[in-house]
């Protein structure tokens, strides 16, 4: 089963967990998965369009989403998805 | 001349406020709002009492003499020394470029580490400091790591420091000296970069820029101020730099705009000129679509210290950018290396394959209209050509060594 690593800003939305098991064969589903038991979740991973929200950058395992699919990249069993704040570095 | 004396105060760090939805939050080692996740900047207290030119002018030649302007009450107490680097008048320069006037901002003079990072880390460690953190670290393409390394060895921090394992052997070097622990990353900056994001969440160190970016950024509004002092207390036309992140043009803007909120200088912001390379553009072509989105990209340039393909300050720089009235340029790496040739043959500085794309792209933007012959013109050199000899190695003739024979000077002559 996926998993989903969250940053502690967010964990407050997600009772203190750090990470998720989901349910999914693509980030999308996975996504969905995740926030239909934690729906505060919802407004920090997509905008009201559905789009990435511009603030966290969603990972693949090492990779960013964008590069390879975006919501729509395949997950497997052991993949991690880890959502990281934009807002960081240079 | 005398130094203007305040009352010396405990430092602190200015609380912090979110630059997206606006709520206001403690003082602390963070860098996205708990709400929304935006951008955290310090709140400055707008009543406070600023100081006039002549006391700006009478203070010591460092980059604290702005301190008003920078995320603390009280005084400083780490990285004394930095700031205050030349600004130098590069007729030869100007005249390639075919503009009024040039000058160069020489960065890549900088102390203690030769790259305009020495202003951000003098900020970032103030409010380590302030925040009682003994541990210190970045995330870097070589600059950066560079001045973190350098300001911990002399200020007594524990430095970590996170580079992409193909950086240039001068910059992992000139990082190595100082004795912090050096990661080398299998990847990108973006990797690295994603990783220190994560180590800063969970270790609570000081990650300059990522958990102390809010108080980090603040340091290059200290170029801007420079600038205009060394003018004269005025403003040029127009002004290039070098983009990356995006930071350092989105905190020119923000450090003219306050000596114009200020009175200290008058007229308008100086229009900003934002210069990539080819190989990794996305603030470049951020400017020239004119929407809100990065599209970030895989890196593949020589400019190593501009390789960020996912710039998280590039919205705000595109916005100075676009409402400063300036523009953009991205140039590829034959124009990097004759950039860095032309800024050396016409004012004997070396500068970095930053330094290259800066003054390529000011050529670029020159034959493009967008710089005029009428323009007074600062280009931002932010760092060292001697960090990135591999560069030029390939462009430079050298001729066969001779025996130490007047005769052969003199056929040498002939030639």
């Amino acid at each position: 089963m996926p998993i989903l690593s969250l940053p502690s800003v967010l964990t407050p939305l997600t009772g203190g967990e750090h990470t998720i098991p989901a349910v999914g064969t693509t980030v999308s589903e996975a996504l969905d998965d995740v926030v239909r038991r934690f729906p505060a979740l919802s407004p920090r991973l997509r905008d009201e369009n559905g789009e990435p929200y511009p603030f966290v950058t969603i990972y693949l395992n090492d990779e960013d989403i964008r590069f390879i699919g975006g919501f729509d990249a395949p997950v497997q069993p052991t993949d991690e998805l880890s959502v990281v704040p934009a807002v960081a570095g240079g | 001349m005398t130094t203007a004396v305040r009352p010396t105060r405990a430092l602190a760090a200015l609380p912090l406020r979110c630059a997206s939805c606006r709520r206001d939050h403690e003082a602390a080692p963070a860098h996205v709002c708990p709400s929304c996740l935006g951008p955290l900047e310090p709140v400055y207290d707008a009543d406070r009492e600023l100081p006039d030119r002549g006391e700006i002018a009478a203070r010591p030649r460092s980059l604290w003499r702005y301190r008003e302007w920078l995320p603390f009450t009280g005084r400083p107490e780490r990285c004394l020394n930095a700031g205050w680097t030349p600004l130098i008048d590069a007729p030869r320069l100007a005249s390639a470029l075919g503009v009024s006037r040039c000058l160069v901002k020489h960065d890549a003079g900088s102390f203690p580490s030769l790259s305009f990072k020495d202003r951000v880390v003098a900020s970032a460690f103030n409010a380590a400091h302030a925040f009682g953190l003994t541990v210190v670290g970045c995330a870097s393409t070589g600059n950066l790591a560079n001045a973190v390394a350098a300001a911990a060895a002399r200020e007594g921090f524990q430095a970590w420091i996170f580079i992409p394992h193909d950086l240039e052997p001068a910059k992992v070097a000139a990082s190595a000296i100082f004795g912090p622990r050096l990661v080398r990353v299998r990847g990108t900056y973006d990797d690295v970069n994603r990783l220190c994001a994560q180590v800063a969440d969970r270790f609570g160190w000081g990650i300059v820029n990522v958990n102390l970016r809010a108080y980090y950024g603040e340091g290059s509004k200290t170029a801007a101020f420079e600038i205009a002092e060394q003018l004269g207390w005025r403003l040029p036309d127009a002004v290039v730099a070098p983009m990356a992140g995006g930071s350092l043009v989105t905190k020119l803007s923000k450090g003219f705009g306050e000596f114009l909120s200020a009175r200290l200088v008058h007229g308008v912001t100086p229009r900003l000129y934002g210069a990539q390379a080819e190989g990794c553009a996305p603030i470049v072509r951020l400017v020239e679509r004119g929407d809100d989105t990065i599209v970030p990209v895989k890196p593949a340039t020589i400019a190593k210290s501009l390789a960020i393909g996912n710039p998280a300050d590039g919205r705000t720089a595109s916005h100075a950018i676009r409402s400063s009235g300036g523009w953009a340029a991205a140039v590829n790496d034959l124009e990097i290396v004759e950039g860095i040739r032309l800024l050396a043959e016409t004012t004997g500085i070396f500068g970095e394959t930053a330094a290259g794309v800066t003054v390529a792209a000011a050529r670029a933007l020159a034959r493009a209209g967008r710089l005029t012959p009428d323009d007074e013109v600062v280009l931002c050199i932010t760092g060292n050509g001697l960090k990135t000899t591999e560069a030029v190695a390939g462009a430079l003739t050298l001729s066969e060594p001779i025996a130490p024979r007047l005769s052969e000077v003199a056929a040498l002559i002939k030639t």
